[in-house]
């Protein structure tokens, strides 16, 4: 039949009139995303003193690493370990600078890997992951023995905050962390004892009279990435601590009322402020590179002073001369009646991971990371990305470089006045967001002492109130 | 005559039609059949039927937009409705979406950091696509018409137009993320080449932090680049549209004396001014995105339009808010378009 009576004005009306009628059909194919996950059973096997966690011997483990600064091979290093000691078990592990956009999918739908390397800038907000019951309690993992002395559990092998990082307001731990940073206030040793022949500043006043000396010599005292004018919290942080003690740090991390409004808080940005009116800032690194062109002309000595956090020994290596001598220093005390001690450090677990509640293979998600915490894999991790293991004295002995060597140093002197700054990973917005923006006019000076902390009050009252994110309390 | 007890396989189509309810089950049955039926296999007595006429004309278009329309239907339409769908809902990644009624929009209504990034996004679509079509027309007028005349041709274009036309589209070759990063070591303030270039000529004290903090340089700078990215190709499709006016209208206009301004806006903006509503709705669209561009290039702090504050509640798992947000910017993109066609409204000249 070659008559059919169809012209093109028909075609284009039919086609404008199906377009429309396509669309109420479509009501019905809403609230797929949501859908999906069926109870699958994870899998395990027989417990025994080899076994501690019943992990099935021959189970396929899938292990997804953030593929950053830190690349994948420390986490290669612990798969071998798996696959050596269940030979019957292939280890999948992949690496991606997308940890969110290739897991979360997978977490929703209900198949997710077994272990996730929860870290980069497209990391998932872990406690929307506990809110949705979508991360697992590695309790049991915890109170397992631990890899290399079966007589102690894995969690007394941790140093202080590992256990408290992955806590969200109840007893169940969601998140491990691998790796122990440092912050505080980064130098040269040969800048200080050699070109200034100064000592490392315990008061506020001495770092003044620093910075003068500094300035006679045509060196800038300070310098921060203004581009992320967020790092000005790694040396802030344990100021705030200082001044006003851990209740001053409790209320900000658990949004108090005027928490950021105390007279502490005031001590803290007027001590910064006084640094920026007497022009001891080496200003200008703007944009997402500011934090290596400014650990540059740090290593270049054309400043004497940077808050930064213990990865730095690795980023600036390039440009870091051979008799540089890096340091990290606490951050000085403001006054003598301050409320914690000179040597308070700000020091928290980090690189976190995580298990999803309905990974397959928890069992042996869980016995990787047993792996990952034992000493070999920690000393391993530590020659691999020079970082911190948050395993004790795991790298003790070891010939560390002088950052590294510093920072435990730094630990040592800290004892208990390690402080931790939980709002940043519980409300992580109010931290890279709001303080990021607060601080970024407040250096630029734009904005004053008392609007710096109005505006930051602000925010930590507008996540108080919101009703979409989760509130921890106090326990 | 057709009778509908004995029909006649052969006999010519007939126009009498009963209506459908009084037709016999089996003849229903058949017209039901006949929708999947090559007209072959179709019983005659069906194939007489005027209605099947039409069947026939609705199955012949359903069988060739069925597949393109259920890709948009699923691959298009579906989203939006489920975005509608979530932005009533708390939903935060999780397996469940509980339903919040208008929570979202009435949390929206009071944030504040919301409207400031609905702020920025206004200026941008109020201004970006102004300087850039008009960037555009300019260019594209002097590669089509701007020339000096030459022996036998109403209009040229410049020396070198052909080349021009090229370079100006060398933006619109490179993905959008590269020209972020390459506009922000430009833009760098102790490195980049925009303040080394201003020192170099004796402008230091033109020297800014372009990205440092300043809201409005950095509003200004990137401005700039999304019109920079997007002027090629309105250079480009507006010459097309200039070079499809005819020649003789130039030559008329010439002979009466008239100049290459009176020439541009009496005859060439006239002619290609449907092109130039739609080039505008197009970049008033690319101008409330500016997601690419703003999210790798501008530090956050110092500002942020929209998208990027969307993404950003997407990243701290608030989808529903988000979503809720995504609508916004749909409603807005909708109200942009309708307020251009509205008053870009002109009679259309046909030549």
């Amino acid at each position: 039949m070659g008559t059919t009576n169809v012209n093109r004005r028909d075609v284009m009306k039919r086609a404008t009139a199906a377009g429309l009628l396509a669309v109420p059909a479509l009501g019905s194919l809403t609230s797929c995303a949501t859908g999906g996950g069926e109870e699958n059973k994870a899998e395990k096997g027989k417990k025994s003193a080899d076994n501690p966690l019943a992990v099935k011997k021959d189970a396929e483990l899938q292990v997804y690493i953030f593929n950053g600064g830190y690349d994948d091979k420390y986490a290669r290093y612990v798969s071998d370990i798996y696959e050596k000691k269940y030979p019957d078990a292939k280890v999948d592990q992949k690496k991606t600078e997308k940890i969110a956009t290739q897991t979360q999918p997978r977490i929703v739908k209900g198949d997710p890997p077994d272990v996730i390397n929860n870290s980069g800038a497209d990391n998932m907000n872990i406690l929307s992951l506990v809110q949705n019951k979508q991360a697992a309690d590695v309790s049991e993992l915890l109170d397992a023995p631990s890899w290399d002395d079966p007589e102690v559990k894995v969690r007394d092998t941790f140093v202080p905050g590992v256990v408290e990082m992955g806590q969200f307001g109840s007893d169940a731990v969601y998140q491990l962390n691998v790796a122990q940073t440092v912050y505080g206030i980064w130098y040269s040793d040969t800048m200080l004892s050699k070109t200034l022949e100064v000592e490392y500043p315990k008061t506020w006043d001495e770092m003044l009279a620093v910075c003068k000396t500094a300035k006679k010599k045509g060196v800038h005292g300070w310098t921060y990435p203004a581009g992320h004018p967020r790092y000005m919290f790694f040396s802030m942080y344990a100021m705030f601590g200082q001044a006003g003690g851990r209740k001053q740090l409790e209320a900000m991390d658990y949004l108090e009322p005027n928490a950021w409004k105390s007279d502490a808080v005031k001590a803290v940005f007027e001590a910064y402020e006084e640094l920026l009116a007497k022009k001891y800032v080496l200003q200008g690194f703007d944009g997402e590179k500011a934090h290596i062109e400014a650990q540059t002309a740090w290593t270049k000595g054309k400043a004497v002073f940077i808050p930064d956090g213990s990865w730095v020994e690795n980023e600036a290596k390039p440009t870091t001369p051979k008799d540089f001598e890096m340091r990290v220093g606490a951050t000085p005390s403001l006054d003598k009646g301050d409320a914690m001690p000179f040597g308070t450090l700000y020091a928290p677990p980090g690189e976190p991971f995580l298990i999803p509640e309905k990974a397959k293979n928890k069992q042996g998600g869980m016995e990787w990371m047993r792996m990952m915490y034992s000493k070999k894999a920690a000393q391993n991790f530590f020659r691999e990305v020079s970082s911190m293991p948050v395993v004790k004295g795991a790298i003790d002995g070891l010939d560390l470089p002088p950052g590294v060597a510093s920072s435990q140093k730094a630990i040592k002197a800290a004892g208990d006045n390690i402080v931790i700054a939980f709002f940043k990973e519980w409300y992580t917005a109010l931290w890279n967001e709001e303080f990021n923006n607060v601080v970024g006019s407040f250096m630029n000076g734009d904005s004053s002492v008392k609007e710096a902390m109005n505006t930051m009050q602000k925010a930590a009252d507008r996540v108080a109130k919101d009703p979409d994110v989760h509130k921890i309390k106090k326990a | 005559m057709r009778t509908r007890t004995r029909p006649d396989p052969s006999g010519p189509a007939t126009q009498g039609t009963v209506p459908w309810r009084k037709l016999p089950p089996g003849d229903k049955l058949a017209f039901a059949v006949a929708v999947l039926l090559p007209p072959r296999f179709t019983p005659a007595r069906v194939r007489a039927d005027r209605r099947y006429r039409t069947l026939d004309k609705y199955r012949f278009i359903v069988g060739f937009l069925i597949l393109p329309l259920a890709f948009y239907a699923v691959f298009v339409i579906s989203p939006f409705f489920q975005a509608i769908y979530y932005s009533f809902t708390d939903w935060a990644g999780g397996a469940t979406a509980n339903f919040v009624g208008f929570d979202n929009y009435v949390k929206m209504w009071n944030d504040e950091k919301f409207w400031s990034s609905v702020q920025t996004s206004l200026l941008l679509l109020v201004f970006v696509p102004v300087v850039t079509l008009a960037l555009g027309i300019f260019f594209a007028y002097m590669i089509t018409a701007g020339g000096r005349h030459r022996r036998g041709e109403a209009v040229s274009g410049v020396v070198g137009s052909s080349f021009y036309k090229v370079v100006y589209f060398f933006p619109q070759v490179l993905s959008i993320a590269l020209i972020a990063v390459v506009w922000q070591q430009v833009y760098s303030s102790r490195s980049g080449l925009l303040n080394g270039l201003l020192g170099e000529v004796g402008l230091g004290s033109l020297e800014q932090r372009w990205l440092g903090g300043d809201y409005k340089l950095g509003l200004f700078a990137t401005m700039a680049v999304i019109a920079w990215s997007f002027v090629g190709f309105y250079v480009v499709l507006f010459s097309a549209a200039m070079g499809a006016i005819p020649k003789d209208i130039y030559e008329a206009a010439l002979l009466d004396g008239a100049g290459r301004g009176a020439t541009f806006f009496r005859v060439t903006l006239p002619l290609i001014w449907d092109t130039v509503r739609t080039g505008w709705i197009y970049m008033g669209i690319q101008a409330l995105d500016a997601f690419a561009v703003v999210l790798i290039m501008v530090p956050g702090h110092v500002l942020k339009v929209t998208p990027v504050y969307l993404y950003e509640r997407f990243r701290e798992g608030q989808f529903g808010y988000a979503t809720a947000i995504g609508v916004v910017l749909l409603v807005l993109s909708m109200a942009f378009t309708l307020i251009v066609m509205r008053i870009g409204r002109r009679e259309t000249i046909e030549y």
